[in-house]
């Protein structure tokens, strides 16, 4: 069983839906209980990094870094990716899981913000992205973004590169939205749902 | 790796059927919207918008039902308008399964309804329609075009730049731009005026009205500074295939998806 995990952070019916089209069990969850029992987890999110505060405050953040210890596959999407990092510039105030280090800033002046619309990324051989070819093009929007690690799969450029994805053994995350990028971003769930 | 410019397919919805009406009349049936959303989505647009053009006149009951029928098989972006007038609508809209709503009178009767929408859902998830038309009577038309209301039947006296400006600053993610002089001619986007907002604001344009054929598309994308364009009939009468019309204008230098 998935764990989606709810944090009033904007719908979570995209992802249910796309989880459920590549066959996945998921579940909508705000109780730590669940997360505790889940396989797998996703945080998904879309919205201001603030809001990940819920987290901690109910017990969430604490059930999910046990989970992640053990091993359970973590796939953070959005402000979930940002999440993995220390924290975001959107929220100072905030503290991000610190998993990869770095802070996420939001795109600099000049540039429209937020950054709408199908992208292409380029890839590293990954789990997560198994399959997906060089310079496919996935659906993002967002105005923070994460800063290039070691650990990212994935780089788009929008005025200059950021982490669209990062895989760290069962630790993942991507910065555009898999359940709305048609075909690609199905497959991408897939592979997330098919990881032993 | 450059952001490509969007290809967005509207349905104009009337009591749960696609129409299209030729200068608010004579309105055709164009099918069922969950059949439409997905026939685009599959034919490579890159968004679906969906509005209720008739929502003043009915129950929200049809549209909710609708937007879930419709967002059952879509993943692509999935946009919803027409009668959005209060948080609890949204959110309404957002739970049958959309990612965006776009609002337009409720907005320019009620400014504030963008500050609320956008902080509770977050900006990407607000889209201001407005509804323009040069100002004839102006020895600038462009600058002076001005912002309707109520589907274009009732002039507000605000201007279109200001109020893009404004909604900008509200927390609008998008612009959906439409020029009511250019709607259902078939003759081109008005690029003048969408390049007037595009400039004018730091978040993105989508270009609606007066779409014919792939040169039009083209020359908002790139003359009018669009960051998409939005288009109803001219794909669901199979006037355009997507596809070609996407590497027709990829062919002028317009970066866009061409999935395979």
């Amino acid at each position: 069983m998935i764990a989606v995990i709810d944090y009033k952070a904007g719908n979570l019916t995209s992802v249910m839906k796309a989880l459920h089209a590549v066959g996945a069990e998921a579940v909508a969850t705000s109780n730590p209980d669940d997360v505790f029992e889940a396989e797998k987890l996703v945080l998904p999110g879309v919205g201001h990094f603030s809001a990940t505060a819920y987290l901690e405050e109910h017990g969430l953040k604490a059930a999910i870094e046990k989970r992640v210890q053990d091993g359970a596959p973590f796939l953070g999407i959005c402000v979930g990716l940002q999440w993995l990092f220390e924290g975001s510039t959107e929220s100072p105030n905030t503290e991000g899981l610190k998993a990869l280090s770095g802070k996420c800033e939001r795109f600099p002046e000049g540039m429209k913000v937020p950054h709408v619309g199908w992208n292409a990324i380029q890839v590293k051989e990954s789990r997560l992205l198994r399959g997906v070819a060089n310079g496919e093009h996935v659906y993002f929007t967002h105005s923070y973004r994460a800063p290039v690690v070691n650990e990212t799969i994935a780089v788009t450029e929008y005025g200059q590169p950021f982490t669209a994805a990062v895989e760290r053994g069962n630790i993942m995350g991507v910065q555009f939205h898999p359940e709305k990028s048609g075909a690609i971003g199905l497959h991408i769930l897939d592979n997330f749902v098919r990881l032993a | 790796m450059t952001l490509t410019k969007r290809i967005i397919a509207c349905l104009d919805v009337n009591a749960g059927r696609v129409v299209k009406g030729v200068q608010f009349v004579d309105i055709i049936d164009a099918g069922d919207p969950a059949e439409l959303a997905h026939r685009h989505a599959e034919a490579g647009t890159d968004e679906i918008v969906l509005l209720d053009i008739t929502a003043t006149h009915e129950g929200r009951g049809t549209l909710i039902d609708t937007v879930k029928r419709t967002a059952k098989q879509l993943f692509v972006p999935f946009t919803v308008g027409g009668g959005i007038r209060t948080v609890g609508d949204a959110a309404a809209i957002f739970d049958a399964g959309a990612d965006k709503v776009s609002i337009n009178s409720a907005a320019i009767a009620r400014p504030e309804l963008i500050d609320e929408i956008g902080s509770r859902f977050g900006a990407q998830a607000v889209i201001v329609a407005i509804d323009a038309r040069r100002a004839t009577q102006s020895c600038d038309p462009v600058s002076d075009a001005e912002v309707f209301a109520s589907g274009g039947r009732k002039s507000t006296g605000r201007k279109v730049v200001e109020w893009a400006k404004e909604a900008e600053e509200r927390g609008a993610g998008e612009i959906l731009l439409t020029s009511m002089d250019a709607d259902g001619t078939r003759a081109g986007f008005d690029c003048e005026l969408t390049a007037r907002v595009s400039e004018a604001v730091q978040i993105p344009v989508i270009a609606s009205g007066g779409a014919g054929n792939a040169q039009h598309f083209a020359d908002v994308l790139l003359d009018g500074k669009a960051d998409a364009a939005l288009a109803a009939s001219i794909f669901h009468f199979g006037i355009a295939d997507v596809r070609e019309l996407k590497k027709e204008i990829a062919k002028r230098g317009v970066p866009v998806r061409l999935p395979c």
